[in-house]
């Protein structure tokens, strides 16, 4: 005998002499939460991958010129199209006194961090070699935290100074240079500049590795024709998918154009959101399996259990308690399913972790689950045991104890 | 002056009410049992024997009269005061003797007390232990019922009914489903805790050797009492 609440105590006897049905039922929820467990960490960790993948490469936020407005086309009278609208071709132009403005979006709320660019098209010379590139002009320290290019270095050093410049792997093999060889650079707007490459990097997207020239701000503006001007101010915000909300706000602050990585991604986003959805679907389906399961075991228990609880009854247990003793199985099946099956979880994503790899070897996700992913399939696990107790619990409590003993 | 431990008024029950199937299975019965008095319910199948001990223990409730247990009218409590009252004043033992199969004999022993205080504790267990000793089953303490006899059983039960020292304890053939001598066994352990402790006991039998060993009989028939009368002139008077 225990010191326990005799409601825990008829309870876990209860369960222990149906312990096949209790056995099966612990299975049943185990699985179903392993599936959510499962599920959810590899797309919660996939989608963070691809995102962490997109924005290894790009700034969370953009600020750019405003838009030159877009000029009408009268359509030709009666040809059924009223207007035609034609964007403007966009010439290089720069932030007007990005300097004075600059200070309002480094310390924007939500932004950790900002670095002017001047970026422009270019063409990058060796011997007959010529290619078609992307001037980046940075400042080396406040570009690093935007795109952490200096991880990303593969041979040299992230060295932007003077004339010293970093370019991508794939440009260094179609030139055929290496760290400390020259190459010259020239631009439509008639600049013309020699640089040694300081460093060679990997972003990891070829065409990237292929265009991208870093140079320092000066020697990009010299080249592009832009003076002391800047094409754009690149943002870093603290939690990513509030960059929306801020593009916004500065747009409407400073009329620049601000655009968040959200808008630029908007079909990846898109499809993120479906696969969260389905996911979701599925979720809800195994919650309800779930508790269906949990409500008819519980069901088949209380017929089964009818004479008991009419003794139960009229040795003086009230019908709360006896609703008590029929919530708490439900509640246990939840809790104790729903550990047995974040462990599952986990086993699983650890399993599929080392079998499907990148192309590389590396693993494509990290098996580990979030806590908080844990604590939420445990609480909904018993809060869904308790739900799903409830009917056969009423049903237990309202038995009438004569009809029960009556019939031994 | 005898302290009266039960008294029935007019008491009436029906079941199916509202339906074409109601029936009237009591009649109006009136009925006083004294401190201490061992009285059997005896008459033919159907008569309305366990009907009427399942309204005495508050198990039902009747369609018209009043049930006063020790002087308090239990027809006028709420269900959770019928439930307290019925825990600690009455005690069972059933023909199918009516063990919970999922614990020991001493916690089916402990199960009234343990309701009552919602928990078990020292005193309790000990309590336990005491009474089994009384029925001379101290050995078979932590065995569960599906290794105990009928006669076993049955023992364990009247144990359980006296756990709180109940004023009034019901037995609903506590001997129907026992050989004779577990029966007779049974019985003397009933009568002894009848004689010691002076608990008032009614028990349905349809034993007629065992009713006459009882001090009063009353005898149902079709829903009325036929006859109530002191053990001896019962048979002879029919
Ligand atoms: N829940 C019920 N619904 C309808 N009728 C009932 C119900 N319970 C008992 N009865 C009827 O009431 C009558 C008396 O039944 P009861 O069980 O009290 O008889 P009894 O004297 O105990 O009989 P036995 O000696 O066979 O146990 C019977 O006719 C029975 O069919
Ligand atoms: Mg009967």
């Amino acid at each position: 005998m225990i010191a326990a609440p005799i409601e825990w105590v008829i309870a876990l006897r209860f369960m222990r002499e149906g312990r096949m049905q209790s056995a099966l039922i612990i299975t049943g929820v185990t699985v179903g939460v392993a599936v959510i467990v499962f599920l959810t960490t590899l797309i919660d960790t996939l989608q963070a991958s691809l995102i962490d993948r997109v924005l290894g490469s790009q700034a969370h936020i953009v600020v750019r010129p405003p838009e030159e407005v877009a000029r009408r086309v009268p359509a030709a009278a009666g040809s059924g199209v009223t207007a035609r609208v034609e964007p403007r071709a966009q010439r290089l132009r720069s932030i007007d006194q990005w300097e004075n403005l600059y200070p309002q979006f480094s310390g924007a709320s939500g932004v950790t961090a900002a670095s002017p660019l001047v970026s422009g098209p270019g063409f990058a010379a060796r011997g007959s070699a010529s290619k078609s590139v992307v001037l980046m002009g940075i400042d080396p320290d406040r570009y690093r935290r935007i795109v952490k290019l200096d991880t990303d270095i593969v041979a040299g050093a992230y060295r932007v100074g003077g004339t010293d410049a970093l370019i991508g792997i794939e440009l260094a093999a179609d030139l055929g240079i290496g760290v400390g060889d020259k190459l010259r650079v020239t631009t439509a707007e008639g600049g013309e500049d020699v640089l040694t490459v300081a460093g060679i990097f990997d972003v990891g997207s070829r065409d990237l590795n292929r265009r991208w020239v870093f140079v320092t701000l000066r020697v990009a503006q010299t080249l592009l024709d832009l003076p002391g001007g800047v094409t754009s101010i690149d943002l870093v915000v603290e939690r990513i998918f509030d960059a929306q909300g801020i593009a916004e706000r500065l747009q409407a602050q400073t009329g620049l154009k601000v655009e968040s990585w959200m808008q630029t991604n908007a079909q990846l986003l898109a499809a993120l959101r479906n696969q969260t959805i389905s996911n979701s679907l599925i979720r809800t389906f195994v919650v309800m399996i779930v508790a269906l399961g949990i409500s008819s075991v519980l069901v088949v228990s209380v017929v089964q259990k009818q004479k008991e609880i009419g003794i139960l009854r009229a040795m003086g247990a009230s019908r709360q308690r006896i609703m008590v003793v029929f919530l708490l199985q439900g509640a246990t099946f939840g809790l104790a399913g729903s550990l047995a099956g974040a462990g599952l979880g986990t086993v699983l994503l650890h399993v599929f972790s080392t079998i499907y790899r990148n192309a590389d070897g590396t693993p494509i996700f990290s098996p580990e689950v979030s806590p908080r992913v844990m604590a939420v399939a445990c609480v909904t696990a018993i809060v869904v045991g308790l739900v799903a107790a409830a009917v056969p619990a009423r049903r237990a409590a309202s038995l009438d104890p004569a009809t029960a003993i009556r019939h031994g | 002056m005898a302290e009266t431990v039960l008294r029935l008024h007019g008491v009436r029950k029906s079941y199916n009410i509202g339906t074409p199937v109601e029936v009237e299975v009591l009649h109006g019965i009136d009925l006083t049992l004294e401190r201490g008095e061992f009285v059997a319910l005896i008459g033919p199948s159907g008569s309305g024997k366990s009907t009427m001990l399942n309204l005495v223990g508050l198990l039902e409730r009747p369609t018209a009269g009043r049930v006063e247990i020790t002087g308090q009218d239990a027809t006028a409590l709420d269900e959770d005061a019928v439930t307290r009252l019925r825990g600690r004043s009455i005690g069972f033992v059933f023909q199918f003797h009516h063990l919970v199969p999922a614990f020991t004999a001493a916690e089916n022993v402990a199960m009234p007390l343990m309701l009552e205080r919602g928990h078990s504790d020292a005193a309790i267990r000990a309590r336990a232990l005491e009474l089994l000793d009384r029925v001379g089953l101290a050995a078979h303490a932590h065995k569960v019922p599906g290794q105990l006899s009928g006669g076993q059983q049955q023992r364990v039960a009247i144990a359980r009914a006296l756990s709180f020292d109940p004023p009034l304890l019901l037995a609903d053939e506590p001997t129907g489903n026992l050989d004779t001598v577990s029966a007779d066994e049974a019985f003397a352990l009933m009568r002894e805790f009848n004689r010691r402790a002076g608990i008032t006991f009614l028990l349905v039998t349809h034993d007629p050797r065992l009713a006459q060993r009882c001090d009063r009989i009353i005898e149902l028939l079709d829903g009325s009492v036929l006859r109530d009368a002191p053990s001896g002139t019962a048979l002879e008077a029919r």
